[in-house]
């Protein structure tokens, strides 16, 4: 077999209706979610990246990390604007991740309907439950012990 | 009868590889995601209940559970932007393969650093 293989270019922008398996009403989903992975895994390169060496790296690494530690974090609006972002974007990121890979091992429509379900209600509770975390966190919560808060908590 | 398609254009080498690898790392680094933002969400609970489970952590067996999640993580990555570099640049496919192994040599260079620092914090440092 000597011969090369040659891929025909394509003949046309044109998809045949009987080859289009989701007719005309899915629009561009497909191209944006497509273009999504590419954009927000750069993003998420930098973001990840940076809370790994400022959490795992920096001074005593992972012994450091207590409710100390995240409170002084979120009472920075920088951080808090950063875990935000990582947090949509990673979630968002991986269910669409997931949502292909269900799309391309789960046979039966009836199958593949109730993954992707649990699949999105899961993201759903963690994105609602991550954001109202960040947004509704106390770093001084009353009646806490002390010696758990950060330093900048004021004395009880 | 199998159903798997013989001699296709992308089964063996780097090419299956990097994309089986880029799929078990995603879905292993999605499933870690889950349980990270709901042990996080404790500090909405109390610091007392968050200290409880993050010192549940801070053991020898976590400390390489972490270490291979990071190694995901990393060569997500890497892979990723390697992905873009496939789809974007017009020599991306033509040197697909050359740039898997530089996604593995730079894993190895950032890797090589990051499991020094990490486990010697894990093993000996701290409380």
């Amino acid at each position: 077999m000597a011969a090369t293989t040659e891929i025909q270019a394509p003949r046309s922008g044109r998809i045949a209706p009987e080859y289009n398996r989701h007719g005309s009403s899915r629009g561009n989903f497909e191209m944006f979610a497509w273009l999504f992975m590419r954009v927000s895994g750069l993003v998420l390169v930098v973001l990840v990246f940076g809370h790994l060496f400022v959490n795992l790296m920096v001074g005593e690494g992972v012994h450091a990390i207590d409710f100390g530690f995240v409170a002084g974090k979120w009472a920075d609006p920088f951080w808090q604007v950063w875990d935000l972002a990582m947090l949509w974007l990673a979630m968002l990121h991986g269910t669409n991740g997931v949502r292909t890979i269900i799309n391309d091992y789960a046979e039966k429509d009836g199958t593949r309907f109730w993954l992707k379900a649990v699949l999105y209600a899961a993201t759903a509770v963690i994105i609602v439950l991550g954001t109202l975390v960040i947004f509704t966190f106390d770093p001084c919560p009353p009646n806490a012990a002390a010696d758990l808060l950060p330093s900048f908590c004021p004395a009880p | 009868m199998s159903k798997t398609p013989a001699g296709t254009l992308y089964r063996g080498r780097e090419g299956m590889w990097s994309w089986v690898g880029h799929r078990v790392t995603g879905v292993a680094i999605f499933f870690f995601l889950l349980v990270h933002v709901l042990d996080t969400a404790l500090v909405r609970v109390s610091p007392e209940a968050y200290n409880v489970v993050i010192n549940t952590y801070k053991n020898p067996i976590m400390a390489l559970l972490e270490a291979g999640l990071v190694a995901a993580i990393v060569f997500h990555a890497f892979n990723g932007l390697r992905v873009i570099l496939v789809d974007f640049w017009k020599k991306g496919p033509k040197y697909q393969a050359k740039l898997l192994w530089g996604v593995i040599g730079l894993w190895v260079v950032v890797m090589v650093p990051f499991l020094i620092r990490h486990l010697t914090l894990a093993f000996t440092g701290g409380h």
